[in-house]
């Protein structure tokens, strides 16, 4: 198929970026998204342009690095997808395809498509772990029997890959699906309970810091997941944070 | 870990939001029926809106707190969209909004701005006119000036009789509030943490009704009012 | 030619880690607070040795090159992990575990590295889970365990299809508690280009901060590269697009010995190449072969129509099929080990039998998985005549809880329905078991410079068995290194800072810098992906999975060739100081092209077969085994570190001869 191709463009943090035009010809569709933009980086290397800068790395929907909005919707069309796991059969010969980086304030681009996620990073940093030290010598891992939904739902939670999906397609650009669900993996476990107040508040401070927009619950993160992670991590973030702050 | 100190995180700012949304919500609930009350039972009405205008708990209690949650929870509506756009400062060339979020949970804006618009022509048609009444002229009585009645249900059903503008702009003000408070009333339980398997089903079905109900009751009686003259 | 010294300690093999860590020399708390530790790469290794070591109050900088040590690539590993708890009560055991993993390897491990590395394997689990890694559990509320190939017990824990993510990001929880404490400064987009060595010993690298391009010299005590595996040497090949050799390839350039490059191991079940511009390959669960039946058409006429599209599989009768796993191994069928599978469906494609259009393909059919498993359904619900229909819909959703999620991936990246027609699979580079050479501490023949993880020669010998590679990743980065290393850095204690002033820092960036420019200003007339596919298709046609004296030769030339051009040739356009992505992978082809050469010298070497290096002149000629692969423990059993001298081909060989004084050496027998 032949496709139209509306990319953002922006040679570094500091200099003004612009939507340019580019045309790609004889697209399979069982290609993936990214191979489609590696047959247009070839034909940019080869034509002596500069080929257009993107995170991605597993290409298998795990790592998290690949980052595109496209058409308007972070990761495109498919629901459940990430950018590397979507295939050109989900589009038409001749169609029109935006394709910009994920836009926030907390998530500043570096170029073209490739954006500054450390913002995440950080927030774990102010809490995202249990305080325990890895020698080994902790108590046997069978010792505390955890219910398994408790385990299922915690699981559910870390699937989280931080791709920052829920901030892009965000009209706020919060960051309270990606927060949510790390407090809620530790909140849900036996382990992490002893720390979760301090936890849920030192996390949501950052995040604040950062500068990541207020959550209106429009509920476009869940939806836009790529790994599905629930709303319901964030009403349980409100919940250890109230409970943190009104019990003290 | 330790705890880091700080301010109102933007956690507790929503969670404010949701408190003064309940509280307003709560009100809609209480206006609406005593206003029904105007359709089944005038006499009733009169009494009881009679009370309500006169009680000092009411008056100096709640009406303020009931003004302050109005003001608080428009000005802190639009604070908080106003930092959300800062929270993204270069715009999509492309948004499809709609792929993934209700009208109403992306417009609360619009219907909250609508609704505001409509309280100004509300307050300009019965709560300045009833301040001026009770505390400028100091007529406490609450009956009409020939002293043949109470004034309450007549001051009403003369605001709609025979005025298709003003009953058109009411309509169209609680269709806004539909739309405001089906995102609103499941947003606000969702502030508070309540979000639970069995439950959220159930609280998402009564946000539906209530917020079509309430509205759909207001709006019966304005049309109600229009149309049956009571003289 | 020399012997090399494994530095294994003495006494019984299942004392040796407990003595060594006895005896081990200490650094004091107020001393380690003076030593700086680099660690490059912040995978399961990589990541939870930065954490440790931190913890125990060195100072570390750790590097990686993605923008979070959260996406190395351990995250995409599925199945699970390896440990000897015997929770299930089928008779696991340390030893049983450790001979699993020597047995697996084919017998070219060293014994001591494997039998201690079952011996952490319970403490990593006790420790992921006080992390708060959310491993599966049953409804007691205790974790759960499942199989995994070529073992009898139940020993690998997991945490849905994702345990490689649960893992690393328990290992990046604790690295966030450190990088809090300020105890890791951590650099992301960093990309490590040469370990700087002083008197001798490892005293810092060069890196390239990938979004300004800015050369940096970083200085430490020590060095410990968890940079994984060389697989995309390849170019295809189930590793991340980024994932490189570059670390390790500056290391052994600068004295470190390479163990074994040729030891690479090549999974049966990964999702069929569907065009040349295929980026990558992407893996399924070996788990699949536990219900799926491997399959291609017996006769041609079927393969050039179903190639044509005109036959669909579901219309080839049972006659004309050919289980050909089941007909030549009727012992294991389609349970055979990685190596044999996937060299077994090589053969039947090669032998014109692919059944997709590039001809490099063999079916999974779980039709009659869905029909065992309806009729068992059927007879469990009452149901006593059920009809065809009926049978398969309730087949399908026993399927469907097994597998549901990697079937779900078939059909998203394949884009057909596995429920109703066979899978199409076809083997890919996986895990590379050779790589750096290291001693009993993890120390590489550089003083001071370590390597783990995937990243070193490793304890899998000649193929490594499913669920133990984060195992190891894990084992040597948490209870390992922190001991091992503490007996190098004891002689540290008064040496200060290290500067970066010195002539070696300065020549080190110079030369980083001369190759980085070289390459933005070549303007040549091929693109870096030109040289990587050209490579990777050398690579897999004479390299992969069925080697030859002659076709290992021709690679060694035609990679010379090739290598030669790239440096006349390349075009890379940009500049060097800003995020270039084609120049990151220029460097990362040019010293692949350097280690193919190596690899194919390897192999060429190693005249037996062995695990995943098969070498065709090496096969049984008769009895039951006759075909199969034949090792040669009178000639081969060492292992082949490498040193560099200035051409890949010319590199010399070192030994280290590897006893087996705790497992007796047999041949692996799957017929």
């Amino acid at each position: 198929m032949n496709l139209t191709l509306k990319i953002w463009r922006q040679k570094s943090a500091n200099v003004k970026g612009k939507m340019v035009d580019y045309k790609v010809a004889d697209i399979s569709e069982h290609m993936s998204f990214l191979e489609m933009m590696d047959v247009l980086n070839e034909q940019l290397v080869n034509g002596g342009e500069e080929p257009v800068s993107f995170d991605h790395d597993c290409r298998e929907g795990i790592c998290g690095s690949c980052s595109m909005f496209i058409n308007g919707e972070a990761h495109g069309p498919v629901k459940n997808t990430t950018t590397c796991q979507l295939h050109m059969r989900s589009f038409n010969d001749g169609d029109t395809i935006y394709i910009e980086p994920f836009r926030a304030k907390a998530f500043p681009v570096i170029k073209d498509l490739v954006v500054d996620r450390s913002s995440f990073d950080r927030i774990q940093h102010a809490g995202g772990f249990i305080s325990v030290n890895t020698s080994g010598n902790t108590q046997d891992a069978n010792a505390t029997a955890i219910p398994k939904h408790d385990a299922d739902l915690s699981m559910d939670a870390a699937a989280c890959i931080g791709c920052g999906a829920c901030v892009a397609t965000c009209k706020n650009s919060s960051a309270m699906l990606f927060t949510g669900a790390k407090i809620s993996q530790y909140a849900l476990l036996p382990q992490g309970k002893v720390e979760a107040k301090d936890r849920a508040q030192n996390m949501v401070a950052q995040m604040d810091e950062e500068g990541f927009g207020n959550c209106t619950n429009t509920g476009a993160c869940e939806v836009e997941c790529p790994k599905g992670i629930s709303l319901s991590n964030i009403a349980r973030m409100n919940r250890e944070l109230l409970s943190g702050s009104i019990l003290g | 870990m330790s705890s880091k100190k700080s301010g109102l995180s933007s956690i507790g700012r929503k969670v404010l939001m949701a408190l003064t949304g309940f509280f307003l919500m709560f009100f809609l609930l209480q206006h609406l029926t005593i206003n029904l009350m105007s359709v089944f039972s005038p006499d009733l009405f009169n009494e009881v809106s009679h009370f309500f205008g006169t009680n000092f708990l009411i008056q100096y209690m709640l009406q303020p707190v009931l003004i302050f949650s109005v003001v608080f929870h428009f000005a802190w509506g639009l604070y908080l969209e106003y930092q959300n756009t800062q929270a993204r400062e270069v715009k999509y060339a492309k948004y499809k909004g709609s792929a993934n979020a209700s009208w109403m949970s992306r417009n609360m804006l619009i219907s909250g701005l609508a609704v505001l618009a409509f309280l100004a022509l509300h307050f300009y048609d019965f709560w300045i006119p009833e301040i001026n009444t009770k505390y400028f002229h100091g007529d406490m009585s609450g009956m009409l000036h020939d002293g043949e009645g109470m004034r309450y249900h007549i001051e009403l059903v003369e605001k709609f009789a025979h005025q298709p503008m003003r009953v058109a702009l009411y309509v169209g003000a609680f269709i806004m509030l539909s739309l405001h408070l089906l995102h609103g009333f499941q947003s606000a339980f969702q502030s508070v943490g309540f979000n639970n398997t069995k439950y959220t089903p159930i609280i998402k079905m009564l946000g539906n009704l209530f917020a079509i109900l309430v509205p759909l009751g207001f709006l019966f009686i304005a049309i109600y009012h229009y149309n049956v003259h009571p003289h | 030619m020399s012997t090399l010294d494994g530095k294994v300690p003495a006494g019984a093999i299942k004392d040796k880690w407990t003595t060594y860590k006895d005896k081990v020399d200490l650094v004091n708390p107020a001393n380690k607070r003076k030593i700086d530790v680099i660690i490059v790469g912040t995978g399961l290794a990589g990541g939870s040795a930065a954490a440790t070591l931190a913890e125990q109050g060195y100072n570390v900088k750790a590097f990686c090159y993605q923008d979070s040590p959260r996406r190395a690539h351990s995250i995409a590993a599925q199945g699970g992990i390896n440990a000897a708890k015997n929770y299930q009560g089928d008779g696991d055991s340390t030893y049983r575990l450790f001979y699993d993993t020597v047995k697996g390897g084919d017998y070219r491990s060293r014994e001591a590295n494997v039998h201690r590395l079952a011996e952490v394997s319970g403490n990593i689990i006790d420790q992921c889970v006080a992390q708060g890694v959310p491993f599966a559990r049953d409804y007691g509320g205790m974790l759960d365990n499942r199989s995994f190939g070529g073992v009898l017990v139940s020993r690998t824990f997991y945490a849905k299809g994702q345990t490689g993510q649960q893992l690393l990001l328990g290992a990046y929880s604790a690295m966030n508690r450190q990088i809090a404490r300020g105890k890791i400064t951590m650099y992301n987009r960093h990309e490590m280009l040469d370990v700087v060595i002083v008197d001798g010993k490892a005293r810092g690298i060069i890196t390239r901060d990938l979004v300004t391009g800015e050369i940096e010299r970083h200085s430490a005590h020590a060095v410990v590269l968890g940079t994984g595996g060389y697989g995309n040497v390849f170019f295809l090949s189930t590793n991340a697009m980024g994932s490189n050799a570059t670390a390790a390839w500056k290391a052994h350039k600068r004295g470190a010995y390479f163990a074994n490059p040729c030891y690479t191991q090549i999974h049966p079940t990964c999702i069929p190449r569907s065009g040349d511009y295929q980026s990558k390959l992407t893996l399924m669960s070996e788990s699949l072969r536990n219900d799926g039946r491997i399959w291609v058409p017996a006769r041609t006429e079927d393969v050039d129509a179903i190639r044509k599209g005109s036959l669909k599989p579901l219309d080839i009768s049972e006659e004309n099929r050919d289980y050909y796993l089941e007909r030549r191994y009727p012992a294991f069928g389609n349970l055979v080990p990685r190596d044999v599978a996937s060299r077994a469906a090589k053969e039947r494609c090669d032998a014109g039998f692919g059944v997709n259009a590039t001809g490099e393909a063999v079916y999974l059919d779980f039709a009659s998985a869905i029909q065992r498993y309806g009729k068992e359904q059927a007879l469990l619900k009452g149901e006593s005549n059920p009809s065809d229909a009926r049978i398969k819909e309730l087949g399908k959703d026993i399927v469907k809880a097994k597998y549901g999620n990697l079937f779900d991936m078939y059909k998203q990246i394949a884009d057909q329905n596995p429920y109703e027609t066979p899978m199409m699979i076809y083997p890919a580079v996986h895990y590379t078991m050779g790589g750096i050479w290291v001693d009993y501490n993890l120390m590489t023949t550089i003083p001071g410079c370590y390597a783990i993880g995937e990243a070193n020669f490793s304890d899998h010998g000649a193929n490594r068995l499913g669920a133990s590679a984060l195992m190891q990743g894990l084992a040597d980065g948490y209870f390992v290194l922190p001991y091992t290393i503490g007996a190098y850095l004891s002689n540290d204690i008064r040496t200060g800072p290290i500067s970066t002033d010195s002539p070696e820092f300065e020549a080190a960036e110079k030369e980083v810098t001369k190759n980085m420019n070289f390459f933005v200003n070549n303007k040549g007339t091929h693109s870096v992906d030109y040289y990587h596919k050209k490579l990777g298709s050398i690579m897999w046609e004479k390299c992969g999975m069925s080697r030859n004296e002659k076709g290992l030769k021709e690679a060694i030339e035609e990679i010379a060739e090739l290598r030669e051009d790239f440096w006349k040739n390349v075009s890379v356009p940009g500049d060097a100081n800003e995020l270039n992505q084609e120049l990151e992978k220029a460097g990362r082809v040019a010293d692949f092209l350097e280690l193919g050469e190596l690899f194919a010298k390897d192999a060429l070497n190693r005249n037996e077969s062995c695990g995943g290096h098969f070498r065709e002149e090496s096969i049984e000629q008769d009895g039951p085994q006759k075909g199969e692969a034949l090792r040669d423990d009178v000639n081969f059993k060492y292992v082949s570190a490498w040193e560099y001298t200035g051409k890949p081909s010319e590199a010399v060989l070192h030994k280290e001869e590897l006893e087996f004084n705790d497992i007796e050496l047999k041949t692996r027998s799957y017929k």
